[in-house]
């Protein structure tokens, strides 16, 4: 008798507690259903695409793991793979060069404020206008590049039009926004490096080179650890440039994988679904390496934390 | 009560509007005709249709030339219009056996189709239907700087070894013989194709598009031995990869080159960089194999019915107007190209009249590579051509590589 | 500070070094503008890089009267800020929860974000244009707003559950001793606490969308609904060789970002650092 007659706050209390028992799934559900049909979903519907062979429009039909023994034997998807070799590796050029020029820019002069931002200002705008900005600065009949070298005596190649230079010289347009990007993270390291630790190193006779390494680098470690990250997936995603400077060309090759998967799927003469899937889900799977070393060191974090 | 007294008023609101959207009907059309002609023709056909045609409402949507390309498998999939442009030949191949475009072969009997559009005929057949209207075609050939030519001495060549020694008295000279852009591939599949009709004639060619013929074989290596001699001795532009066919036309209009193999399309932007129509001259594409008849080039832009078309019946009637003499004959004084209707007029222009001659007399038309070839051989093909023109020494793995899609691709 | 400061001639040497090592960097920038000013004379008699022979505003009229990149710009708009208002609302909601609530899963879930988020698009691009095609929403703002979000709440997940994560936790204790509920203390709470962070984010995710091309062209396809950056790439294809028109219309698309940039400064920085100082 006494058990069922709960006294006001004890059946508030209750009431309270299974709120907050639901509370987190209400709020999650919105956000999380989107996601889950947005982009959770679609990664395993389009492993389970790369089985078939398809081309978007008629009916699919399953071939097992054709499209993946195909890959195997394709020159094309060699070249792509090679290509974002290139890019991981020269991409990361963007730290060092985005360190030196938040060094370069760590002053307190007057106007300084402006001088940093617009040092920055190549990362605001979109990568359609770095390609077509770049794209000119290479054309060989009258680029900025031909006239600089001209002032050499030095005959400008086309590089665009040349498999020896052309995915270095669209690198070399996407390292300008990401240097800018890495340099903005590395300016905000710095402002918050220790004075006494640097007064330190002074005292300990420490200057230039072996101040930076031992003592100012350590302190930049997460600055450098997300534009390590940012740099990896920007490096992995680089379709944008590709496409507008030169469509993959000269002869396919500047593909990179993100912009073959394109090409075959949906491309001018792209009409293989099936193929377009499995080259996404090999990008996908080397994308899968890296976010599992990110997630682990994040669950390392966590795990501090508590 | 309240329910029953408004029934029959709901009823007549609803009859009222059904009768409304049968009598105005719509008829969307999609097209790719965003240059400046194609678009001022087009306005007017579709202007003309409507005045024969008052009931007829035309929802006319004009996409970019080259976006149109990728937008028309979602546009066909998604929400089709009643009518859509686009080409003759294999290009039309994945909506046709994808079953989105739907046969018209009861127009063409209807009309007389089979007689008055005799020549584009085989190339709007699949499968023994008919699936579409073609309104325009135009030619390709070499279009040559005739002050450069007379300046130089030289006479239009007609076979390959004058095409030869033209070339080289136009290098020697430093001038370069031809002018091309391959950024974009397909202006060096018309080096190939016409290269290939010549070397082996039209049979072999629409046999290797296809893909009856492996692309090893020693005929196909002897087309690109040809191409060859114009590729080693330098007689294309240089950093041609860099250029689209636009790019490249500067060229050809300062003078630095002498020649450029283009379609008729061609002429109005070679106007425009203040060429003057006597600066310019066209001929057909020289004999290489003596006896081989001459084919040549001349794609076909055509009009076709989706098979998700609402309003089917208006698309045919819009398809028989095109196909008229008539109303081609306008259609392509706009266009600056040549009516497909054996009975329509050509437009007075030096440039068509030429090419009207050479087509007329043509042994047959091929529609272009990436026309007559499935999708992805056309991509891989154009490709290897662009490669081989700037590395001729790679011609062994080229072909390899395009004998490896041949084998996927058919 | 590091470097050590510069002092008197150094100093004089570095400011003399700034301007020049500016221009040095947007270089290829600064050719972009000028090119949008000058006439289509001075480019077809090859004046590239010399004194344009006249200042020619007519350029980006041209550009407006002739194309439809007024349309692209509105189509942009219209992309833009409904998503930055859905990714931002929804990302509070998740952030909150998985910020707020020990509950098992949490963990998973937040890294089923995170992951998310660093997906290549491509393995997203067939199944999502799928989705978009069977939804009726292809060629649309919505199919285009509806994906952004979905897809940004990712990133906005995480950024907003660690900003939560540094509150003072005893705010939440205090408020539910004193009986307030859930939903009550998200909205009076913690939201107005989240004001800098949802300023950071809006910032951050406009100038992300503004300046999306990938799924522009996938979902896209004309004047109707195309945002700016794929349609200038199209219009790219249109104006072959005519360079003045490319730039100022490459101009025009950089505006929006660009302002919102040095407007919002503080914020777009501080949502892009977020994390590197601890």
């Amino acid at each position: 008798m006494a058990t069922a007659e709960l006294s006001l706050p004890d059946r508030r209390s209750a009431a309270r507690a299974t709120q907050r028992r639901l509370a987190p799934l209400l709020f999650l559900a919105p956000g999380a259903i989107m996601f889950a049909l947005y982009v959770i979903i679609p990664v395993f519907r389009s492993i389970w695409i790369s089985f078939y062979d398809w081309d978007g429009i008629g009916a699919a039909t399953w071939v097992g793991l054709a499209n993946y023994i195909e890959l195997l034997d394709d020159e094309a998807f060699y070249t792509s793979l090679w290509n974002n070799v290139l890019w991981l590796v020269l991409y990361m050029l963007a730290v060092p060069l985005g360190l030196m020029v938040a060094l370069f820019l760590n002053q307190t002069v007057t106007g300084i404020r402006i001088y940093k931002s617009l040092f920055f200002f190549p990362f605001v705008i979109s990568q359609v206008v770095v390609g077509l900005v770049f794209a000119w600065f290479y054309d060989p009949s009258f680029g900025l590049l031909k006239l600089v070298m001209g002032w050499f005596g030095l005959d400008a190649p086309a590089i665009l039009a040349d498999e020896r230079y052309v995915t270095y010289g669209i690198i070399a347009a996407g390292l300008w926004p990401q240097t800018a990007y890495c340099m903005i993270l590395y300016l905000t390291g710095l402002n918050a490096v220790d004075p006494e630790q640097i007064e330190a190193g002074r005292l300990d006779g420490a200057k230039g080179w072996r101040m930076l390494w031992f003592v100012i680098l350590p302190q930049l470690a997460p600055a450098t650890f997300i534009a390590v990250v940012v740099t990896v997936i920007g490096a992995l995603r680089s379709f944008d440039l590709v496409s507008i400077m030169t469509d993959g060309g000269p002869y396919g090759s500047s593909r990179v994988l993100a912009f073959y998967m394109y090409e075959q799927a949906l491309g001018e003469y792209g009409f293989r679904m099936g193929y377009g899937a499995a080259i996404a889900t090999v990008l996908f799977l080397i994308m899968l390496l890296y976010i599992s070393g990110f997630l682990w060191s994040m669950w390392r974090a966590e795990r501090g934390s508590r | 009560m309240l329910r029953t007294l408004l029934k029959p008023i709901a009823l007549a609101a609803a009859g009222a509007l059904i009768a409304h959207a049968a009598a105005a009907r719509d008829l969307v059309i999609n097209t790719d005709t965003s240059d400046p002609a194609p678009k001022a023709a087009f306005q007017a056909l579709i202007d003309g249709f409507k005045a024969e045609n008052p009931d007829v409402t035309v929802v006319w949507n004009n996409f970019d030339h080259e976006g149109y390309k990728t937008a028309i498998r979602n546009f066909l999939t998604a929400e089709a219009p009643d009518v859509a442009a686009w080409y003759a030949g294999n290009r039309m191949g994945p909506y046709v056996e994808a079953g989105l475009f739907e046969p018209v072969t009861d127009v063409w009997a209807e009309h007389g189709l089979n007689d008055s559009l005799k020549s584009a005929a085989a190339s709007m057949e699949i499968n023994g239907e008919k699936w579409g209207v073609p309104y325009t075609y135009y030619q390709w050939g070499i279009y040559y700087r005739t002050d450069i030519f007379a300046d130089q001495g030289i006479t239009p060549p007609k076979t390959w070894d004058e095409l030869l020694a033209a070339s080289a008295k136009l290098k020697a000279a430093g001038i370069t013989p031809f002018a091309i852009g391959s950024k974009a591939l397909w202006p060096t599949a018309g080096w190939f194709d016409y290269l290939n009709l010549r070397v082996n004639g039209y049979e072999f060619h629409m046999d290797l598009t296809a893909g009856k013929i492996p692309y090893t074989d020693p005929r196909v290596r002897e087309v690109f031995a040809k191409w060859a001699e114009l590729i080693e001795p330098g007689y294309f532009i240089e950093s041609h990869a860099a250029y689209d066919w636009q790019e490249a036309v500067p060229f050809f209009v300062k003078g630095e080159a002498a020649m450029y193999l283009m379609g008729n399309f061609a002429v109005d932007v070679f106007k425009a960089g203040g060429l003057s129509p006597d600066q310019i001259g066209f001929l057909q594409f020289p004999t290489i194999t003596p006896g081989i008849p001459m084919a040549e080039e001349a794609p076909t832009d055509t009009l076709h019915i989706p098979s998700a078309a609402k309003n089917k019946a208006d698309a045919k009637k819009f398809l028989a107007y095109i196909a008229r003499a008539d109303v081609q004959s306008t259609l392509n004084a706009t266009l600056g190209q040549l009516p497909v209707n054996k009975d329509a007029a050509v437009p007075e222009d030096k440039f068509l009249a030429a090419g009207f001659g050479v087509l007329s007399n043509a042994y047959a038309l091929a529609q272009f590579y990436d026309r007559d070839a499935p999708a992805d051989m056309a991509k891989a093909g154009m490709e290897g051509f662009q490669e081989f023109m700037v590395k001729p020494g790679n011609l062994d793995r080229i072909l390899d590589r395009l004998e490896k899609v041949r084998a996927r691709a058919y | 500070m590091f470097p050590r400061p510069v002092r008197g001639q150094a100093r004089a040497l570095y400011q003399i070094a700034l301007p020049v090592s500016l221009v040095i960097w947007l270089l290829p920038l600064l050719a972009v503008a000028l090119t949008a000013l000058r006439s289509a004379g001075d480019l077809a008699a090859g004046n590239y890089w010399g004194v344009p022979s006249s200042i020619n505003f007519g350029n980006f009229a041209e550009v407006f009267a002739r194309t439809d990149l007024g349309a692209f710009i509105l189509n942009s708009f219209w992309v833009t800020i409904p998503t930055v208002i859905g990714a931002v609302a929804l990302s509070c909601m998740t952030g909150f929860a998985l910020a707020v609530y020990k509950f098992q899963g949490n963990l998973l879930v937040f890294f089923l974000f995170i992951a998310g988020n660093f997906v290549p698009f491509q393995i997203l691009m067939v199944p999502v244009r799928d989705l978009t095609l069977d939804l009726g929403l292809y060629n649309t703002h919505l199919g285009l707003v509806l994906f952004h979000v979905a897809f940004q709440t990712g990133f906005c997940t995480l950024f907003m559950r660690n900003f939560i994560k540094a509150l003072p936790k005893e705010l939440i204790e205090a408020a539910r001793v004193e009986g307030v509920s859930e939903w009550r203390i998200f909205w009076y709470v913690v939201l107005p606490l989240m004001r800098p962070a949802i300023a950071a984010l809006s910032v951050l995710i406009f100038t992300f969308i503004w300046n999306d091309y990938f799924w522009a062209t996938v979902l896209t396809q004309g004047p109707a609904a195309m945002p700016v950056t794929a349609g200038l790439y199209s219009l790219n294809g249109q104006w072959v060789a005519q360079w003045h028109l490319v730039s100022a219309g490459a101009i025009i698309a950089a505006l929006p970002p660009v302002a919102m940039f040095f407007l919002m400064q503080r914020h777009f920085i501080a949502g892009l650092t977020l994390g590197a100082v601890k």
